[in-house]
């Protein structure tokens, strides 16, 4: 049992190991978050200035729509799929994963899913260029003719999902060591499981609205062609089923780091663990049952309308419990401001405004003005980026030291968190004012009274990319040639079993239970 | 030769069989993409080739380790927790057909007929299930682009035959489990064999329905919304079927070589939980594609 790592390239491509599986996603994640980052650089360039400079309209459009899928579904899901490969086994005492083949089978899918995808922008007709929601008949009628690439690489990302979620399922509810109760467990353990349940339950209607298109384009079916008796309306129906949970899939592990840091650097113990616990499953009970306020304009009865208003802002509550329990936790707490703790407090403040701004889009009336403008946009990334992916830094610089039992450079992490926060608050604030004068989203141009915020925006955009840089040159420089550390305590505030184990952790932890009190 | 069960969780050695998987999924996925736009199929094949052995060899890898005793109960738990949540995104995906199914039957259709949509897009459409004349035939006549199906299959022939079929086969499954759980080798495999003549009854059967809508009733993919219902639930429950009997089918074998104790069968258990669930699925489908849809 007490295999080492292997030698060689064989270690990566062969490993059952959790914790090469999690780098393995790591810094997959991390390649794919740049070349999404590249896409969105280019959409940023082309919006500096009013007219078209750089590249043509269809390929403005490719950028858009590969920009939101390599983001979505390549750095930032399989970002917190490694997280979890890295932490979960640590956190509740288990010596793996449930199943360890296919945990590894799960990451190899996504590098193929991936080069299908990508190879699409070298194709004639280039890449998918009807954005990342793929509404027909955009993806349908009028799409390129790569489409079938894109459906087919994400038939298989969703395979790969459903499997890491499944073994994360498994791995909760069996290998937990003797007395991890599931209330014991850490928030972060919890989210997860949530999530998990949340994508076996959605991605299989993620790969029937592509089997959808699929059938329409290739085999004559009428789904999403009125002609024939179908409904374009039937794709948005399926295809938000699917992304309204997707949304929280992403958003709901970040919850469970931010459960994990704030409590840390606040050295007090988290506030309302258990209705943290009933405020997750609440909202990813929600999360099946408001899909179509992404559909507002679609035209649907003043009921539907309604309905899914109301139930929407429901979510606040929940998503409020959180909130102020994370404020709570910090409150009277003995706080310190390392890098991880400024990302986590820098997520409570945007997602709240992202969180506040989502309850305007939800309210119907409103929505009609706001819809499909850069008030959307700047909605969702203060959720996107400023939830997960700050979040995801934060888990970085927090877990960092126990993975490669070195210390990242503190100085250099506070300048790249206040270089992220500011570029970040500079890109998309702005957008926020652009989308309420009525600026429209997807348009390669705009017209001139939008020129000045769109500047700003694009510089703010930069400054973010920049920031990214940095991290990536914090994290290789830590990797390579960062301060030893050997504690296993490496916060000493840090509480839960992943702070028992020797720093770095060993390629083997857990092989006999630990007994939790 | 069952070895003592081991005490600490297996998990197991480096293993090529993962990334093998891997990328025989994706160079299926990228020769699926090519076939289905009307490229050739060698690259589709080549990915279902590497596909196949690696899990050929996956599985056959994980049931000589299991004979080796390396899994314990808790490898055991492991494997029923991945078979349920298995099945349960299998019912996701049945649940967005029929979904769509409803949604076009009580919301989109009915819109179409009525109101400006009518009058200005689709002039004397009227809704109806199921579809003969689609929106298209209401206003091109003739002409039409997607016509509707001529004829449906009648549900009290080939349907209800399948339908007692498969229930039946549901039993037979039970009792060849209830054998398995008593130690009765010759049982088991007698009724677990009845079990897999039946689903190669109803795919038989299914084919002839398929044959008979396309030849006879103008029934296809193509025939308007009802005829894109009605082949992709039942094609995909076809195809699940097609899964459960072969599973059925390697259980039978591994069976016949005296793989199986009263009470270390999972392999058979999950195909059996598998049939089980594809026979309510066809329930489903009996009444709301079958019955309510005529």
């Amino acid at each position: 049992m007490a295999h080492g790592p292997a030698k060689g390239i064989g270690r990566w491509l062969f490993t059952t190991n959790h914790k090469d599986i999690g780098t393995m996603y790591l810094w997959f994640s991390f390649s794919m978050f740049f070349l999404g980052g590249f896409f969105a650089m280019v959409i940023r360039a082309e919006l500096f200035a009013p007219g078209m400079q750089l590249v043509d309209p269809n390929f403005f459009n490719q950028m858009t729509t590969m920009h939101g899928l390599v983001m979505v579904f390549g750095a930032i899901m399989p970002a917190f799929v490694g997280l979890a490969n890295w932490m979960i086994p640590l956190q509740i005492g288990a010596p793996d994963m449930a199943l360890p083949r296919m945990n590894n089978l799960s990451f190899w899918i996504l590098p193929c899913a991936f080069i299908v995808l990508a190879s699409t922008l070298f194709m004639e007709g280039g890449a998918p260029n009807f954005g990342w929601t793929f509404y027909a008949p955009l993806s349908t009628t009028y799409a390129p003719a790569s489409v079938n690439y894109f459906i087919f690489a994400l038939h298989i990302m969703g395979a790969s999902s459903i499997m890491g979620s499944i073994n994360i399922i498994a791995t909760i509810l069996n290998m937990r060591a003797p007395g991890m109760t599931l209330m014991k467990m850490p928030m972060f353990a919890w989210t997860w499981l949530i999530t998990a349940f949340l994508l076996v339950a959605v991605m299989p209607v993620l790969a029937g609205a592509v089997t959808m298109i699929l059938m329409d384009i290739n085999f004559g079916t009428s789904f999403f062609d009125a002609a024939g008796g179908g409904d374009p309306v039937l794709f948005q129906h399926v295809f938000w089923f699917f992304g309204h949970p997707e949304v929280y899939i992403i958003i709901l592990p970040a919850f469970g780091v931010i459960s994990a840091i704030i409590p840390t650097f606040s050295r007090k113990p988290l506030f309302g663990y258990s209705s943290m616990v009933y405020a997750t499953a609440a909202i990813a009970f929600l999360s099946f049952i408001v899909w179509a306020h992404h559909m507002f304009t679609v035209g649907m009865p003043i009921a539907g309308e309604l309905y899914f208003m109301y139930a929407t802002m429901l979510i606040a509550v929940p998503t409020g419990v959180k909130v102020f329990n994370w404020v709570t936790t910090m409150f009277r707490g003995s706080i310190s401001l390392e890098t991880p703790m400024l990302f986590a407090i820098a997520f409570v403040i945007l997602f709240t405004i992202g969180g506040f701004t989502g309850v305007m889009l939800a309210l119907a009336p409103a929505d009609i003005q706001y819809h499909d403008t850069y008030f959307v946009v700047a909605h969702f990334h203060y959720v996107m980026v400023a939830g997960a992916v700050f979040s995801g830094t934060g888990a970085v610089y927090y877990w960092l030291p126990k993975w490669c039992g070195r210390m990242y450079n503190e100085a250099l992490g506070k300048v790249q968190f206040w270089l992220a926060f500011i570029g970040f608050n500079i890109a998309f604030f702005p957008q926020h004012f652009l989308g309420l004068a009525g600026m429209p989203r997807r348009y390669a141009d705009y017209s001139l009274q939008f020129a000045d915020w769109n500047m700003v925006s694009s510089v703010g955009a930069f400054m973010y990319g920049a920031a990214q840089v940095l991290l990536l040159y914090n994290v290789l420089s830590t990797v390579i040639a960062g301060k030893k550390v050997t504690e296993p305590k490496t916060w000493e505030g840090a509480e839960g079993l992943e702070w028992t184990v020797p720093t770095p952790a060993p390629y083997h932890t857990f092989t006999t239970p630990p007994e939790v009190k | 030769m069952m070895a003592t069960e081991s005490s600490t969780y297996y998990v197991p050695e480096q293993s090529k069989l993962p990334v093998v998987t891997g990328i025989g999924l994706g160079v299926m996925a990228w020769g699926a993409a090519t076939w289905a736009k009307g490229g050739s199929s060698m690259v589709f094949l080549v990915g279902v080739l590497i596909l196949g052995t690696a899990l050929f060899s996956w599985f056959s890898t994980v049931i000589r380790e299991n004979r080796a005793g390396l899994t314990n109960d808790q490898l055991k738990r492991s494997y029923v927790w991945a078979m349920t949540w298995f099945i349960f995104s299998e019912a996701m995906f049945f649940a967005v057909l029929f979904g769509s199914l409803f949604y076009v039957r009580v919301l989109a259709l009915p819109w179409l007929s009525e109101g400006p949509t009518q009058e200005l897009l689709w002039n004397g459409f009227e809704a109806s299930w199921p579809l003969f004349v689609t929106p298209d035939m209401a206003v091109a006549g003739e002409a039409a682009r997607v016509k509707g199906p001529d004829a449906i299959i009648d549900p009290w022939h080939l349907p209800l035959i399948n339908t007692l079929i498969l229930m039946a086969s549901s039993v037979t499954l039970h009792v060849a489990h209830t054998a398995l759980k008593k130690n009765s080798r010759k049982p088991f495999l007698i009724w677990l064999g009845i079990t897999v003549v039946l689903g190669i009854t109803f795919l038989f059967f299914q084919v002839e329905e398929y044959i008979e809508a396309y030849r006879e009733l103008g029934l296809t993919l193509g025939s308007g919304i009802y005829g894109t219902t009605f082949f992709m639930l039942t094609g995909f429950h076809g195809a699940h079927v097609t899964l459960g009997t072969f599973m059925l089918l390697v259980q039978w074998l591994r069976g016949l070589k005296g793989h199986f104790s009263h009470d270390d069968a999972f392999g058979f258990e999950a195909s059996s939980w598998y049939w089980h669930f594809v026979d309510v699925v066809w329930v489903g489908l009996f009444i709301f594609v079958y019955v309510l849809g005529s």
